[in-house]
């Protein structure tokens, strides 16, 4: 790898300057790399980051058929990463003119990974040096330990899926302490609305009394308030002692729980182990916000990249390649999702609402269809909106609050499915439904979603460490649990149980309905009616590295 | 449509015929495929199947430069496949499961003759939603953009990948820069060392690879046990021409030659290795119409794992022929167009089995060879009852140390596993009961895995 040459970085400061002026915020220093392919063989096994430890899968292929980006969530195609300064990586036979669009591309994502606030465990310190750091450490406790740091990296590795990532982030995000008491906190945020589940004028009630007695009292107002609290909510007191003694822990992080309970890890000759294992958590942290952003990120960067290159003067003579270029990463797929594609379209569309002032309440109590078109308040504020969601929302929170129904009709969107044709043999791709619900419900259902699995804290105490995945309507893939449950085993030090939700029938037989109906009557069979889905919960249990399975009992899913 | 593929089926079907069984017949009938030998994918990624691509399937560096994210060879930081199996030994002796798989997109080169291509593959396991699950009243959509009402067709695709897109080399492509070269011979060593595939040297069947001869045949000058009288003379002429002690060629007057102790050649005695070939692999595939698709896939792949496995055991003194049958057969050099010739065309076994009675007669090669004959096939046959193809094989069994016989069925093809033709008419034969260190039988489905794969190799080899 060698830094790009003098020319192209004066092109990228150049970038630099025109971003600048445009809104964008980045650090001043940025390291620029020209790859070759065989850096990239080196490269992309380790997430782009050039200095990440070493670890033998990434020197074999990985079977990735089932979820390929559930189990690597780092993309191993980035061209920019998040570091300090950030690195971004170039083929070294770019014509100029198409670097422009590239580094204004690269300043962009720069800009979102430095602001927005999914990002902000990362921002202070450098990924590179500490990965370095890292590598080092692994590569002399291998010379000391040999296999076994393997082994647990392998094993850390198996649930580096279940970091506290929010926990991680919301630690970072919390208002200072001191400004309101936990009883309060207690009171309002969680005994009202979970232990009571009050109405909304009830709620409000009880604020206006918390207000009033503020009022009357002053300082003493609090005290007093729950002085009569305890009239009427006896229990209140004694659960919210309860609260404070199991609210610590941190329940969603298994890495980070085996590390802190675990007997046999915090044994004085296992202690190197978790000194691997937070290397394992904390990388896994840091990519975290990385796949949550996919769409935003890219489409921020996609905005940016046509927004600035159309107005820059080096454009000239290029108009027509740059805009081949520029089709070839944004033009909306007939079939199938394309991230700058669409979070290009729906920054344009988010501007442009705001610009009319359509992101108001006026606009939302309007019906009338004519009306809603002409609509235009010329308020003017589309880019500072734009900069706002740019800082603080993820995919899931821009795609749940802004995919819409004009947005959808715009452009042409639609839900697509595709359909065996029994008599041709082929798979009818077909627009399935142009609703912006389900456009919507299609692209949540698509994002990166790790399982939920709690901690049975209680268990902590005895010998057996006891998970529950929730049930969120998909089972677990079952040919995993084995070998990761057996990770789990060994840094736990004794058996581990897993209660997890599957599929009473056989799976469905869309597995390998292309060979079955290969092989099937060719006349068109009646469509067969959906199946009704019977779930019911398991018990894995990895005793002495043996996975026994028992079925708890058969349940109904409450919740999706 | 093939005439005398017509005549046939029409021969059958006047005999009577299920309608289930004449539908499948008539599928190979009117195929319409042929025989050639599937050229090398041009780019895989090039399929409509990438349009049905995911949110998190791209990235800047494909996207806006073009670049490919390479694999890391494990040859730049483990050396051989070797250390990475020994890794994986360890693995087993410290009490977890194996993970490194070798099986997979395995398949001979086309250059070198005992050249295979292995992929080491390994997975890593985590707790993760199974992303193919889907309820049944959500199927597998995605998103799209343009034009169409709601329930209109926009596309299509073949539910089946075209011939030669993909069928017979044994996985995608992707793994290019996984792919290493590795002699047969290797892997047979690995098969047979880490995999504890049955070694033929222990179970005392092996006879010794080479024999000494001794023979006057090693030329010496100087000195020895035989003079070679004209050999010498000719060294002698040579040396005086050289000379110019020979004035005139048609008069040689020997009695003026001069003669060096050096022009003395002479015969030794001397032990000469005679290698002997002592297996004979005859390899037997089933290219048919049925064929096509995974169950290629699992004979071929099982095919170069015996090969291989037989190459280490035989230490390389292993000669293979190859044949491809239909209706007809017929033997193909090379494991190259063995391995890469498209499926087309009816079944029948019986052939196959003829053509190899007849290679070993001809050739008289039942004195000098163990013999081996390896079939695979998805256990349909025209010939349903085995009336032509028990016959042939009872001869084959008289000369044959092993004859194998993988079936590898298609899932859910006749409603109930098990019940395809040929392994019907084997069991009815009652050769295996009566023959079991003669003729073996190994059932998979379509949908094996490579560590059933290798475990149908122990039950056809041990």
């Amino acid at each position: 790898m060698e830094l790009i040459d003098q020319h192209t970085k004066k092109i990228m400061e150049g970038c630099k300057e025109r971003a600048r002026d445009a809104g964008l915020r980045f650090d001043n220093e940025s390291l620029e790399y020209i790859v070759t392919n065989r850096d990239m063989l080196e490269l992309s096994p380790k997430v782009m980051i050039p200095t990440l430890y070493d670890y033998w899968v990434q020197d074999v292929e990985v079977l990735k058929e089932k979820g390929r980006y559930e189990l690597y969530p780092g993309n191993p195609y980035e061209t920019v990463i998040n570091t300090r300064p950030a690195i971004s990586f170039y083929n070294d036979n770019n014509p100029d003119w198409l670097n422009v669009m590239i580094f204004y591309h690269v300043l962009a994502h720069i800009d979102f990974f430095q602001n927005n606030t999914f990002f902000r465990h990362t921002w202070d310190f450098d990924l590179t040096g500490r990965a370095l750091a890292d590598k080092r450490l692994i590569a002399k406790l291998r010379s000391e330990k040999g296999r076994w740091v393997d082994y647990v990296i392998e094993f850390s590795r198996g649930i580096d899926n279940l970091v506290g990532y929010f926990d991680e982030l919301s630690q970072l995000h919390r208002p200072s302490r001191a400004s309101c008491s936990q009883r309060l906190d207690y009171y309002f945020d969680v005994f009202l609305q979970q232990v009571k589940k009050v109405k909304t004028s009830q709620y409000v009630k009880e604020i206006d009394r918390f207000n009033e007695s503020r009022r009357k009292f002053g300082e003493l107002g609090e005290q007093t308030f729950f002085v009569d609290t305890a009239t009427k909510y006896p229990e209140f007191e004694a659960l919210f002692e309860k609260s404070r003694r199991t609210a610590k822990g941190r329940k969603r992080d298994l890495l980070q729980f085996l590390m802190d309970h675990s007997e046999f890890l915090n044994k004085e000759e296992n202690q190197w182990m978790k000194t691997v294992m937070e290397i394992v958590r904390k990388t896994s942290i840091y990519f975290q916000p990385q796949i949550r952003t996919k769409i935003m990120n890219e489409g921020w960067a996609s905005y940016w990249h046509e927004k600035l290159y159309m107005q820059d003067e080096r454009i000239r003579g290029h108009e027509i390649e740059f805009a081949r270029a520029h089709a070839k990463v944004t033009a909306l797929p007939r079939v199938g999702m394309n991230p700058y594609a669409l979070g290009m379209r729906l920054f344009y569309f988010i501007e442009e609402t705001a610009d009319k002032g359509m992101l108001s309440y006026d606009f939302e109590r309007l019906h009338d269809i004519r009306k809603r078109e002409k609509y235009d308040r010329n308020v003017g504020t589309g880019m500072k909106t734009i900069f706002d969601l740019r800082e603080n929302l993820c995919d899931f929170m821009f795609v749940n609050s802004f995919v819409n129904q004009d947005f959808v009709d715009k452009n042409k969107l639609f839900v697509a499915d595709k359909r065996m044709n029994q008599t041709r043999m082929t798979w009818e791709f077909y627009v399935k439904s142009r609703k912006a619900e389900d456009y919507r419900q299609m692209l949540l259902d698509s994002l990166y979603h790790p399982p939920c699995i709690d901690i049975d804290e209680e268990s902590s105490a005895g010998k057996t460490l006891k998970l529950n995945h929730r049930f969120e309507g998909k089972p677990l893939v079952t040919e995993y649990i084995a070998n990761t449950m057996l990770g789990i085993e060994f840094l736990w030090g004794g058996p581990v149980q897993l209660e997890t939700s599957e599929v009473e029938a056989a799976a469905p037989s869309e597995v390998n309905s292309g060979a079955a109906a290969f092989w099937s009557t060719p006349m068109p069979a009646a469509p067969e009616p959906p199946k009704e889905l019977k779930w019911r919960r398991v018990l894995y249990e990895m005793k002495d590295r043996q996975l026994s399975r028992v079925i708890v009992t058969p349940f109904t899913p409450s919740a999706t | 449509m093939n005439p005398r593929l017509k005549a046939l089926f029409d021969s059958i079907k006047a005999q009577g015929v299920s309608p289930e069984r004449e539908r499948r017949l008539l599928q190979e009938l009117y195929s319409g495929n042929d025989h050639g030998l599937i050229p090398p994918p041009a780019n895989p990624l090039r399929r409509l199947d990438d349009a049905f691509a995911k949110l998190y399937g791209s990235g800047d560096l494909c996207a806006m430069q073009k670049m490919e994210a390479g694999q890391g060879s494990y040859t730049t930081s483990i050396r051989s496949l070797d250390e990475l199996l020994e890794r994986d030994n360890r693995r087993e002796q410290d009490g977890f499961p194996r993970k490194i798989r070798v099986g997979r997109m395995i398949k001979p080169g086309r250059g070198g003759d005992d050249q295979v291509v292995v992929v080491p593959t390994t997975v890593e396991e985590k707790l993760m939603h199974d992303p193919t699950f889907q309820p049944p009243e959500k199927g597998d959509s995605t998103g799209g953009s343009g034009d169409g009402d709601e329930g209109e067709v926009i596309g299509e695709q073949p539910v089946r990948p075209e011939p030669g897109e993909g069928t017979g080399e044994g996985g995608e492509g992707e793994g290019g820069a996984h792919e290493v070269e590795s002699s047969a011979y290797d892997l047979g060593r690995i098969l047979s060392e880490k995999f504890q595939l049955p070694n033929l040297k222990e179970k005392g069947k092996k006879r010794s690879l080479t024999r000494y001869t001794y023979d006057l045949t090693d030329k010496n000058r100087g000195f020895g046990q035989v003079l070679d009288k004209k050999a010498t003379l000719r060294s002698v002429l040579k040396t005086n021409i050289a000379l110019g002690n020979i004035p005139d060629f048609n008069d040689v007057d020997t009695t003026r030659l001069l003669i060096s102790p050096n022009d003395k050649v002479y015969r030794v005695l001397s032990k000469e290795k005679d290698y002997e070939s002592q297996a004979m692999v005859f390899f037997l595939r089933d290219y048919s119409g049925s064929m096509d698709g995974k169950p290629t896939d699992i004979v071929v792949t099982q095919h170069v794992l015996i090969y291989s496995w037989l190459l280490f055991q035989y230490e390389k003194q292993v000669e293979t022929r190859f044949i491809l049958h239909d209706t007809e057969a017929r033997e193909v050099p090379d494991f190259y167009s063995y391995y890469n010739s498209k499926v087309a065309g009816g079944t029948k076994v019986a052939a196959a089995y003829q053509l190899v009675n007849k290679i070993v007669d001809k050739e008289n090669l039942a004195e000098d060879y163990n013999i081996y004959v390896f079939h695979g096939t998805d256990g349909d046959d025209w010939d349903s009852s085995g009336k032509e193809a028990i016959p042939e094989l009872e001869k084959m069994l008289k000369y044959t140390s092993r004859t194998g016989v993988t079936i590898a069925e298609r899932v859910g093809s006749m409603g109930n596993a098990g019940n395809t033709e040929v392994q019907r008419y084997l069991n009815q034969s009652g050769l295996l009961e009566a023959h079991p260190d003669l003729i073996r039988l190994d059932v998979m489905g379509e949908d094996a895995g490579e560590p059933r794969i290798i475990e149908g190799i122990k039950t056809l080899i041990s």
